[in-house]
C-alpha cells in the first residue's frame, strides 16, 4: 500500500503550518511572560535533542541492520558528554553566556584574541563539513517521500532499490530554505535568544520520539504474537558484542561526543540558547534519557525488517516499510513526519547557525574592512545583515543539495553523518584548550584547525564522492602520482584500518600536534593573553576587569554612531541609556568601550564587533603591566589554594597523628594508674601483717617463746615478699623499657633447661613432687640471654611444684625441636587453670594463679616478657593429666655442626 | 565481754592470723571464712554481731558481698566494717554509698581496729 502524494505533501503542509503557529505563538509568550515554560529546562533539554536527526531516525535501525550494535555509539558518545564531561559543559555554557557568544567561531574566535581569520576559518570548516549532513536530511526525506507515495507492490520486490530522486530533493530543499529563512532569520540580535524556534524544535522532538517509539511498540506487540519472537528471529551478527570497543567502535564513541559539543548547531541550541546553569543541570540526565528512548526500538525494527521484508530492501527505510508492507498507513505516516520532523528541526537549527557563522566571520569583516557597510541609515544596515543571513541560508542548503547530487548518494545514511561528524571533531582541540590551556596561542589554534581540515578534506571529505568531484578515483586507488604513501586513505603507508579510523587518526594527531607544538613556540598578542585569562578562569574572573587592561578613547558621537549602525536607534538609545551616559559628553569612558563592544558582540561577534570599535577609537593601549597582575594573580590564587589544600592536608593528617598518639598514651597512662593501683595493693598486704604482728609484739611482752617465733617468722617472710615484689617491677620495668642488662649470645637451649631443672630438684624433693624429663632436642642453638632464660624455665617449673595439690604430684619437663622452633612444655597434674583465665594469667598481679606469700605476682608476666624478646611465644592448655601444661616455643637460630 | 561474735572475712593468711590475735585479745569469739559467696552465707546463717570485710576476695567481691547483706532488711543494721588494701579515695566513697559502717585502709593499727570494733559491735 502507498499513500496519494496529494495526501502526504497536504498532511506535510498541515504540519508545517502548526509549527508556525507553535514559533510565533511562543515568540510571543516570551515577550509576555520572560520565565513561562518556554525557557524550562525541558524545552531546553528538548531543543538539544536536535542531534537526533532522521540519520537517528531512519538511519540508526538501517546501521543497526547492517553492523550490529555499532548504532550505539551515537548515543553513547554524547550520553559520556552529558554525564561524565558535565565541568566541561558547564565552563563551556558559562563562557558562552558571559561572553554573549554568538557561535562556536565566535567563541574560538574571541579566546584567541577575537581575531577575524580564525573565526572566518572556522566558518568554512563548518560549512563545509555540514553539507554533507544537510544532504543527509534531503537523502532521508527524498528516500523517505518517495517510499511512502510509491506502489506497494514495488516495495516488497525483492530487488527495490530507491534511486536518487533529484527533483524532489532540489524541491525538498527549497522548501527547507524558506522554512529556515521564515523561522530563523527575523531578528539579528542573538542574545534575544530564538524562543519561537526553540519552541517548535521541542514540539518536532517529541514528535519524533513519539512516533519512533510508536513505531517499535507496532513492531514488538503489534507484528509478533509474542514479543520474544522478534529475538528468535534476530541473526547472529546483530548482537554480536565482538565488535564492540575495537578500534573502530571507540572512534566512533568520541566522534559522537565530539560532535555534540562541536556541531554548529548543536553549539546553538547548548551554548548560544542557554540561559542557566540550572537547565545544563536538567540536561545533563533528561538528554541521555531521551537518547536511550530513541535508541530503545532499534535493534527489533532492525530485526523484524531483516526477517519481514524480502532481501535487498534499504535498511535504513525500515522504519517505513515496515508499516506500509503491513497496510499499518497511520503508523507509517506518524512515521514519516517523525522523520520529516527530525530532518526540519536539524535544517532549521544547522541554517540559523551557519548563517550567524558567515553573517559575522565571513560578510562582517570584508563589509567592515571594505566599508561596504550602508551608512545611509541604521535600519539599512539590519536589512543589510537579515538579507546576508537569508542568502547564507540560501547559500547552505545550495552546498547540501550540491553534496547531495555529487556524492551519488548511494551511501548509507550513517555513512554519511559521520563525514560530517569527523569534521566537525576539528574544533575540539582549540575549544577544549582555549577553556583550559592559559599557553594555547592564536597560531596553535589556526595551525591545527588548518591541518587538521585538509587531512580531513583529503582522507575522507573528498574520498566520498568516489572520483567524480576533485580527487579522480585513480588518486583514491593509487594516491597522487602513484605515490603510494600518500593514498588518501592509507597516509604514510597506514593501511588496514577503516577509512573513518583512519581519517580521524591523522587529523586529530596533526591538530593536536600542531596546536601544541606551534602554542609553545608562539607569543600571544596581548589582547589574546588577557581573552585566555578570561577564559580560562571564567569562574573566577568578571568581564569587567577589560577596563583594567584595555584602555582606549572614543568620542561618545562615533560611538553612537557605530552601535546604532548596528543595534538600530532605539536600541542604541536605551543602551546609553542604561549606561548612564550624560548628553553633553564628549569622551566616552572605558566603561561605556566596553559596554557597547559587548552589547554589539552578541549581534555581530566579537571579532566584527572589536573591528567596528576599533574603527572610532582614537587610541588604544593594553596595559601588559595590568595583564601580567591579572594573568599572575590568578596564579598567585591558583597556587596559594594549592598550597592551602596541601597544607590542610598535612595539619589534618598531623592532627590524626596525634589524635592517635593521644589515644595511645591515654591507654597508656590508665595502664599506669591500674598498675600503681595494684602495686600500691600489693604492698600494702605484706605491709599490714608486718606493722600488725610488730604492733602485737610491742604490746605483749610476755607472749610465748614459740608464739613470737612464729610472728617474727612471719614478719620476715612478708619483708621477704615485699623484696622480691620491688625487684619483680624493677625487672619488668626494665624488660619493658629495654634498660636491662640484656647481652644476646647464641647457646644451647637444652643446656639451660637441664640447668634450670636442676635448681629446681631441691624445692620439688621439698614439696614431695616429683620431676620427670622427657625428649630433648639436640644440635641446636637459639638467640638471646641464656640466663633469662633459665630464669623462665625455673619460674614456670616452681609454679607447677607450687600449686601441685595432687596427692602424687607430678612434674613433666619435655622439650624437642621442629619446623625451626623449639618447644619446651612443662605439664602438671595440679588443678589447671580454666580456660577463661588463661590469657590472664599472664598479666601482671593476674590473681588466682599466684599464691602471694610466695610469688611477686609478676613472675609469669616476666616470663612472657623475656620470651617475646627472643622472638618466641608462650601460652597455657590443659596437661593430659588434666593440670596446667605451659608451652614456650623460641625460634631456632640454627643448628649446630655435628 | 564475752559473747560478741565477729565474723573475719579475708583471704591473706598472714592478716587473718594478727587480726583473729588482736580480736580474740580483745575478748571478741571470732569465725574466719575467706571467700565472698562463704561469707554471704555465714552472715545470713550465723547473725554475727559484727563483720569485718576486706575488699579483694575471691569469688564473690567484699563490696558486692555488703550490697547483698544491706538488701536484706534484717540485716540493715549489722555493722560492716572494710577493710582495704586499696586505698583510693574511691573506693571510700563506694564502701559508704553502699552502707558499710566503717572504713579502714590497710595497713592498719591494731588499736584502730579494736576501737572500731568495738564502738559498733558493742562490747
Amino acid at each position: 500500500m502507498s499513500l496519494p502524494v496529494n495526501l502526504v505533501v497536504l498532511v506535510c503542509l498541515v504540519y508545517v503550518a502548526i509549527l508556525f503557529g507553535v514559533a510565533f505563538a511562543g515568540d510571543w509568550r516570551a515577550r509576555k511572560n520572560p520565565g513561562g515554560w518556554l525557557s524550562s529546562p525541558l524545552v531546553y533539554t528538548l531543543s538539544i535533542s536536535i542531534y537526533c536527526t532522521s540519520w537517528t531516525f531512519f538511519g540508526a535501525v538501517g546501521s543497526a541492520a547492517r553492523g550490529g550494535l555499532e548504532f550505539a555509539t551515537i548515543y553513547l558518545g554524547p550520553t559520556i558528554v552529558f554525564v561524565g564531561w558535565w565541568v566541561f559543559l558547564r565552563k563551556l555554557v558559562t563562557v558562552g553566556r558571559v561572553h554573549n557568544t554568538t557561535s562556536i567561531a565566535d567563541l574560538i574566535s574571541a579566546r584567541f584574541g577575537k581575531d577575524p581569520t580564525l573565526g572566518a576559518l572556522i566558518t568554512v570548516m563548518a560549512l563545509v563539513a555540514t553539507a554533507p549532513y544537510i544532504a543527509l536530511q534531503l537523502k532521508a526525506l527524498t528516500d523517505s517521500f518517495e517510499v511512502i507515495t510509491l506502489s506497494a507492490g514495488t516495495v516488497s520486490t525483492a530487488n527495490f532499490e530507491i534511486r536518487p530522486n533529484y527533483v524532489s530533493g532540489f524541491w525538498l530543499a527549497a522548501g527547507l530554505c524558506v522554512f529556515s529563512i521564515m523561522f530563523g532569520v527575523r531578528n539579528i540580535d542573538i542574545n534575544e535568544r530564538h524562543h519561537g524556534v526553540i519552541a517548535a524544535i521541542a514540539v518536532e522532538a517529541v514528535v519524533k520520539l513519539a512516533a519512533l517509539l510508536t513505531v517499535g511498540i507496532w513492531v514488538v506487540f503489534g507484528l509478533a504474537e509474542i514479543p520474544s519472537q522478534v529475538f528468535d528471529h534476530a541473526p547472529v551478527s546483530l548482537t554480536n558484542p565482538q565488535d564492540a570497543f575495537g578500534l573502530r567502535w571507540v572512534t566512533l564513541v568520541f566522534l559522537a561526543g565530539a560532535a555534540v559539543i562541536c556541531l554548529p548547531r548543536q553549539f546553538q541550541v547548548t551554548v548560544v540558547e542557554n540561559s542557566g546553569e540550572r537547565h545544563l543541570r536538567t540536561a545533563s540526565w533528561l538528554f541521555p534519557l531521551y537518547l536511550f528512548l530513541i535508541s530503545l526500538f532499534v535493534i527489533p525494527i532492525a530485526v523484524a525488517g531483516l526477517d519481514l521484508l524480502p532481501v535487498g530492501s534499504n535498511p535504513d527505510l525500515f522504519v517505513l516499510t515496515l508499516p506500509l508492507a503491513r497496510d499499518h498507513n497511520t503508523v507509517a505516516m506518524f512515521a514519516f513526519l517523525g522523520g520529516f520532523s527530525s530532518a526540519t528541526s536539524m535544517v532549521i537549527v544547522s541554517s540559523i547557525a551557519l548563517s550567524t557563522m558567515i553573517s559575522n566571520h565571513i560578510v562582517m569583516p570584508l563589509a567592515l574592512r571594505f566599508s561596504l557597510v550602508p551608512v545611509a541609515s541604521p535600519q539599512t544596515v539590519r536589512s543589510f545583515i537579515l538579507g546576508v543571513r537569508r542568502i547564507s541560508i540560501l547559500f547552505i542548503l545550495a552546498l547540501g543539495f550540491l553534496y547531495f547530487r555529487l556524492s551519488g548518494s548511494s551511501d548509507a545514511l550513517a555513512t554519511i553523518g559521520l563525514i560530517s561528524f569527523c569534521g566537525v571533531a576539528q574544533f575540539l582541540p582549540s575549544l577544549v584548550s582555549g577553556l583550559y590551556w592559559r599557553r594555547a596561542t592564536h597560531g596553535g589554534a589556526i595551525a591545527g584547525l588548518a591541518a587538521g581540515f585538509l587531512i580531513w578534506g583529503y582522507s575522507l571529505f573528498l574520498p566520498s564522492f568516489e572520483g567524480s568531484f576533485i580527487l579522480p578515483a585513480h588518486i583514491i586507488e593509487h594516491g597522487p602520482f602513484g605515490i603510494e604513501w600518500l593514498k588518501p586513505q592509507a597516509l604514510l603507508g597506514l593501511t588496514g584500518y577503516d577509512p573513518l579510523v583512519h581519517a580521524m587518526f591523522w587529523s586529530m594527531l596533526a591538530n593536536i600536534s600542531l596546536l601544541v607544538g606551534v602554542s609553545m613556540f608562539s607569543v600571544p598578542t596581548p589582547l589574546a593573553r588577557f581573552q585566555a585569562t578570561l577564559f580560562v578562569d571564567v569562574f573566577r574572573r568578571r568581564i569587567e576587569d577589560e577596563q583594567r587592561v584595555i584602555r582606549r578613547s572614543a568620542r561618545v558621537g562615533d560611538l553612537k554612531r557605530a552601535a546604532e549602525r548596528i543595534l538600530g536607534n532605539e536600541e542604541a538609545m536605551r543602551l546609553f541609556q542604561s549606561a548612564n551616559v550624560r548628553p553633553n559628553t564628549l569622551t566616552a569612558s572605558d566603561a561605556l568601550i566596553s559596554l557597547v563592544e559587548q552589547r554589539l558582540a552578541a549581534n555581530i561577534g566579537a571579532a566584527s564587533a572589536r573591528s567596528l570599535i576599533s574603527s572610532v577609537v582614537t587610541s588604544e593601549t593594553i596595559s601588559v603591566e595590568e595583564l601580567r597582575q591579572l594573568a599572575g594573580e590568578a596564579e598567585r590564587i591558583r597556587a596559594y589554594s594549592a598550597e592551602l589544600e596541601r597544607k590542610t592536608r598535612q595539619i589534618e593528617r598531623g592532627a590524626q597523628e596525634l589524635a592517635r598518639a593521644n589515644d595511645r598514651l591515654r591507654e597508656i597512662d590508665a595502664q599506669k594508674d591500674e598498675f600503681l593501683s595494684q602495686v600500691s595493693h600489693e604492698v600494702r598486704t605484706p605491709m599490714t601483717s608486718i606493722r600488725s604482728f610488730s604492733d602485737i609484739l610491742l604490746k605483749n611482752p610476755d607472749l610465748d617463746g614459740t608464739q613470737k617465733a612464729r610472728f617474727l617468722r612471719i614478719i620476715q617472710d612478708e619483708s621477704l615478699r615485699l623484696t622480691r615484689l620491688l625487684d619483680g617491677i624493677l625487672d619488668l620495668n626494665q624488660m619493658e623499657n629495654g634498660t636491662d642488662d640484656w647481652v644476646a649470645t647464641s647457646f644451647d637451649p637444652e643446656a639451660t633447661l637441664d640447668q634450670a631443672v636442676e635448681s629446681c630438684e631441691a624445692f620439688a624433693q621439698g614439696s614431695g613432687v616429683k620431676i620427670k624429663r622427657s625428649g630433648n632436642a639436640k644440635k641446636i642453638e637459639v638467640r638471646g640471654n641464656s640466663d633469662k632464660l633459665a630464669q623462665v624455665f625455673i619460674n614456670l617449673i616452681a609454679n607447677s611444684i607450687k600449686f601441685n595439690d595432687n596427692p602424687n604430684p607430678v612434674v613433666t619437663i619435655s622439650s624437642l625441636s621442629r619446623n625451626g622452633a623449639y618447644e619446651v612444655r612443662v605439664a602438671d597434674n595440679g588443678p589447671g587453670i580454666p580456660e577463661s583465665d588463661r590469657e590472664r594469667v599472664f598479666d601482671k598481679f593476674a590473681r588466682g594463679s599466684i599464691d602471694r606469700t610466695v610469688g611477686s605476682g609478676l613472675g609469669l608476666a616476666i616470663s612472657r616478657q623475656i620470651v617475646t624478646k627472643f622472638e618466641g611465644t608462650m601460652l597455657v592448655t590443659t596437661s593430659k593429666a588434666g593440670g596446667a601444661e605451659f608451652i614456650v616455643r623460641l625460634p631456632v637460630h640454627r643448628r649446630k655442626a655435628a | 565481754m564475752a559473747g560478741k561474735r565477729i565474723l573475719l572475712v579475708e583471704d591473706e593468711p598472714n592478716i587473718v592470723e594478727s587480726l583473729r590475735f588482736i580480736l580474740e585479745q580483745a575478748g571478741f569469739e571470732v569465725d574466719v571464712i575467706s571467700d565472698g559467696n562463704a561469707a554471704l552465707a555465714s552472715v545470713i546463717a550465723d547473725r554475727p554481731d559484727a563483720v569485718v570485710l576486706d575488699i579483694m576476695l575471691p569469688g564473690m567481691n567484699g563490696f558486692d558481698v555488703l550490697r547483698a547483706v544491706r538488701g536484706d532488711t534484717k540485716l540493715a543494721s549489722l555493722p560492716v566494717i572494710v577493710l582495704t588494701a586499696k586505698g583510693q579515695p574511691n573506693d571510700r566513697k563506694m564502701a559508704e554509698t553502699i552502707g558499710a559502717t566503717a572504713f579502714i585502709t590497710k595497713p592498719f593499727s591494731n588499736a584502730e581496729v579494736i576501737e572500731c570494733v568495738r564502738s559498733h559491735a558493742g562490747s
